[in-house]
């Protein structure tokens, strides 16, 4: 029997009695993440990871019921065990592990294998049953080392003071953002921060993750340092009069999509740095066989193009049909717009 | 090839203007002229002839990469650029080329198009393992054509002037014609030595202005020369030292496509060049332009096709007389003398004048463009006749009039994504009518939206997809638009049973119901009375490109 099932309020598990990131209001939420596509406010109850409760207080309310609990550790619900493993995606974010009657489930949330201080390393579980996401599931998708692309941010800011202008740099205000501040060298220049940013950082150094040191961009910061600091903001930013005082910029942005140039010249921008905090190709497939899984469902992405590859290697693949959106660029102003 | 890819990515990685034309000034500062030469053939957007077909490089691509073709053309998808997703997917080994970019063109490329397949494979493929992904875009690039880089035609040739000190019109007149891209060629493109620079090559065409009628007060009508706008191809005819030349606006040299008009340039005298328009000419009229289409791109031009779309040029100015250059002289004074030298519209004339347009007020001109029609012209051309003859577009002296196009409400019923800066967004859309209780496809269009329709537009299509065949996406009917188009004309490639000329979008109608889009009867009604009366006669034409 699946442990795990769509219904029109999102994944299921019924022999526990929770949906896990669901898209509708219910009783027991599990929470991979605190992005607004998988966190949605309006539960009755809420779970996820011990370092991930802040940020998700963020997202869906300070009075919100919230349970934090230590990766790992395992809560019993109706004679389902459930744990939470780290994802690697952003700060708190986790896969969940079901298990029920010795058949092990495991969803993946948003993840990533690359390095990224700035978060909980994630883990691989074994399992019976694995759902991934497919976020960037076509093989065009290939991550650079991040380290190679810190280095290009700071040689473009570097050369961006020279020419005395402001390196925009724009980026999930969760997650991407404070990944770029674990992976910049802060002796560059000074760096700011747009308010959707800036307000997850305390959560941040709660954890004790290593960020380079960010001020929110106040109008007397603002008039300091434009011309040479470094500013991380969301992209809806981008064209506001806001902005303007920063003038004059050079615009990047750092996502996985940056991959492919008209993605980058369509939105107008100078630089667009391929750095992304869902798994690759690569990594894709090799964490799918790591797993061990028999039977592999894939969600949000291409799912259609991993489901019919993974066939054609003699795999047990299908295809699941979420909300989630992962990261795509047509919804990112809207996300980051809920997010203020 | 490293310069050219630093070149490359420097322009790929701004936006300014100013910084483009930099990063190419002091490419062609530092580059050899060896490599200089490909650079600048490339980046003025010449093609070399295709060595491989895409069938061939889609399935070499996918043994290099290890990935099945579906798989490939799901990422081409996505990417919208075969030559970039190649670079995507390959990745290079240990061993790294580094050519200066003539030897990569002279020694990888040119030398493929002789080769038998697993030679062009085995060249391909390893070029592509010993390259890096920047590179190896370029490479596909040049192999493929279709090289766009992100800057105009215009900034390279600033960029060259800034480098070489030669003037941006005599640098844009030698760049025009066919010249070699080796070291040599590209001296001689640069040389400082401007005397013998007229040869075989034509003046850069001058081009007109949409003419503005709410702002008609400000200018006189008795300074201006009213005449038709002809619906033809923009040419110069050029004849120098005997040689006959007919260059189009697109920079083409077409001579071979109409030996008739070679023929009829035989008598003219030496040292002269025309500008005019090439119509398909009938009767003493003017056919439509799809006729003429027909006599284009074609490797031999039978007596048959002559026969059937017999051409004329219809010579509206005179660029240079007994090798004189007149382009300074004022356009009523050059009418005078080509007057002279060129005859009226008469019986069997291949190559002749035709008389102004007589207009005393705004209003007369405005009549003019109304009967265009009748005329079989596109409207009327509005030039100052005391200007001189200058490059590229000029505001206040050559205006164009066009009449309104045709327009017709339809509904988007297949969309595909679109390439270069629309790459992953749905922009390439395919609009039907009603025929009875059936949609049936009747046009393709791409322009017309802004960039937040298109958005728009985009999101509706990803969420209403009810199949797909290959990149096309099936979308529900529920969007209607205005197209617009120039002229309309049946056509039994499509299944409509009509092709419209310059189909784009107009408007985008959230006001209308599906309901309420044009019929395949209305359409049909648009079609010019003589087109219905030979439909058979335009069937066994069927030589069109896809006017869809």
């Amino acid at each position: 029997m699946a442990l795990l099932t769509l219904t029109t309020k999102g994944l299921y598990c019924e022999a526990g009695d929770f949906f896990i990131d669901p898209w509708e209001s219910v009783e027991r939420a599990v929470i991979t993440h605190a992005h607004s596509d998988h966190a949605r406010p309006g539960m009755k109850a809420y779970l996820t990871a011990m370092s991930g409760k802040g940020v998700l207080h963020e997202r869906v309310g300070a009075t919100a019921k919230i349970e934090g609990i230590p990766f790992g550790q395992t809560v019993e619900m109706g004679g389902v065990k459930v744990s939470l493993h780290p994802a690697g995606h952003l700060l708190g974010s986790s896969q969940v592990r079901v298990e029920h009657k010795g058949e092990i489930w495991v969803f993946s949330g948003d993840y990533k294998t690359q390095p990224d201080p700035s978060c909980e390393a994630f883990e691989l579980v074994r399992c019976n049953t694995f759902i991934t996401e497919s976020t960037f599931g076509l093989p065009i998708y290939q991550w650079d080392d991040s380290r190679v692309l810190y280095r290009e941010v700071e040689d473009w800011w570097r050369a961006n003071q020279v020419l005395g202008r402001t390196s925009v740099l724009f980026a999930y205000a969760l997650g991407k953002a404070q990944r770029v501040l674990a992976g910049v060298d802060p002796e560059v220049g000074p760096i700011l921060v747009h308010g959707s940013v800036n307000r997850f950082l305390p959560h941040y150094e709660a954890a004790g993750m290593p960020l380079a040191k960010a001020e929110y961009a106040t109008p007397e910061l603002i008039k300091q340092h434009k011309g040479r600091c470094l500013l991380i903001a969301p992209s809806s930013v981008q064209g506001t009069t806001w902005l303007k005082r920063f003038q004059p910029c050079s615009l990047a942005f750092a996502s996985g999509w940056m991959t492919v140039r008209g993605n980058r010249r369509r939105q107008a921008l100078d630089r667009g740095f391929v750095l992304s905090d869902h798994v690759d190709w690569p990594s894709l497939m090799e964490t799918i066989k790591a797993t061990g899984a028999e039977s592999i469902g894939v969600t949000h992405g291409y799912a259609d193009v991993v489901v019919r590859y993974l066939k054609e290697q003699g795999n047990e693949a299908w295809v699941l049909k979420t909300e989630f959106e992962g990261e795509s660029i047509q919804e990112v102003d809207s996300r980051e717009e809920n997010a203020e | 090839m490293k310069r050219f890819s630093q070149l490359f990515s420097e322009i790929d990685r701004t936006n300014r203007t100013n910084e483009k034309v930099a990063a190419l000034v002091s490419y062609f500062n530092e580059a050899e002229a060896a490599d200089a030469a490909w650079a600048l053939y490339f980046l003025t957007e010449k093609r070399l002839s295709r060595p491989v077909t895409g069938r061939q490089l889609l399935q070499w691509a996918s043994e290099a990469s290890g990935f099945d073709p579906w798989l490939l053309e799901e990422c081409y998808d996505r990417v919208g650029d075969f030559a970039e997703t190649v670079a995507l997917l390959v990745s290079e080994g240990d061993k790294i080329l580094d050519e200066p970019l003539s030897r990569m063109v002279e020694e990888y490329i040119l030398p493929l198009t002789d080769m038998g397949e697993s030679s062009k494979r085995s060249i391909i493929v390893d070029t592509w393992m010993q390259l890096r992904k920047t590179e190896r875009l370029l490479f596909m690039k040049m192999i493929t054509g279709g090289f766009r880089m992100g800057v105009a035609r215009t900034l390279v040739v600033r960029a060259l002037a800034e480098s070489c000190g030669v003037d941006k019109a005599i640098l844009s007149h030698r760049l025009m014609g066919a010249w070699q891209p080796d070291a040599e060629g590209f001296q001689r493109i640069v040389s400082t030595n401007t005397s013998d620079d007229l040869g075989a090559l034509p003046y850069p065409f001058y081009l007109a202005y949409p003419w503005e009628p709410e702002k008609e007060e400000s200018f006189d009508v008795s300074e201006y020369r009213i005449e038709w706008k002809w619906d033809g191809i923009r040419s110069q005819l050029i004849k120098r030292e005997g040689e006959v030349a007919l260059w189009s606006r697109g920079e083409e040299l077409i001579t071979d496509q109409f030996p008739e008009l070679l023929l009829a340039a035989a008598s003219l005298p030496n040292g002269l060049v025309l500008d005019g328009e090439i119509v398909a000419w009938s009767g003493g009229e003017v056919m439509p332009f799809g006729e003429l289409q027909s006599r284009l791109g074609r490797k031999r031009v039978g007596a048959a096709l002559m026969q059937a779309i017999p051409v004329a040029f219809v010579t509206y100015d005179l660029l240079e007389v007994e090798g004189d250059d007149l382009r300074t002289v004022e356009l009523d004074r050059r009418i005078k003398k080509l007057s002279e030298l060129i005859p009226p519209q008469q019986l069997g004339a291949r190559i002749f004048t035709v008389p102004e347009l007589k207009a005393s007020s705004w209003g007369n001109v405005s009549k003019w463009r109304e009967k265009a029609a009748d005329f079989k012209t596109e409207g009327v051309m509005i030039k100052r006749r005391s200007s001189a003859y200058g490059v590229g577009r000029k505001k206040g002296d050559w205006f164009k009039w066009k009449v309104d196009p045709f327009t017709i409400d339809a509904v988007l019923v297949y969309a595909q994504q679109g390439h270069g800066r629309r790459a992953s967004l749905y922009t390439d859309y395919t609009f039907a009518v009603w025929d009875g209780k059936e949609l049936v496809p009747v046009a393709k269009a791409y322009s017309g939206l802004t960039d937040k329709e298109i958005r728009k537009v985009d999101a509706f299509i990803k969420k209403n997809t009810t199949g797909r065949k290959g990149p096309v996406r099936m979308v529900k009917p529920e969007l209607v638009f205005e197209l617009a188009f120039e002229g309309i004309r049946v056509s039994s490639r499509h299944r409509s049973g009509v092709a419209f000329r310059f189909p784009r979008i107009s408007r985008f109608r959230t006001d209308k119901p599906i309901e309420e889009a044009d019929t395949l009867e209305t359409i049909c009604a648009l079609l010019p009375p003589q087109a219905i009366s030979q439909p058979t006669r335009m069937n066994q034409l069927e030589l069109f490109p896809d006017a869809g």
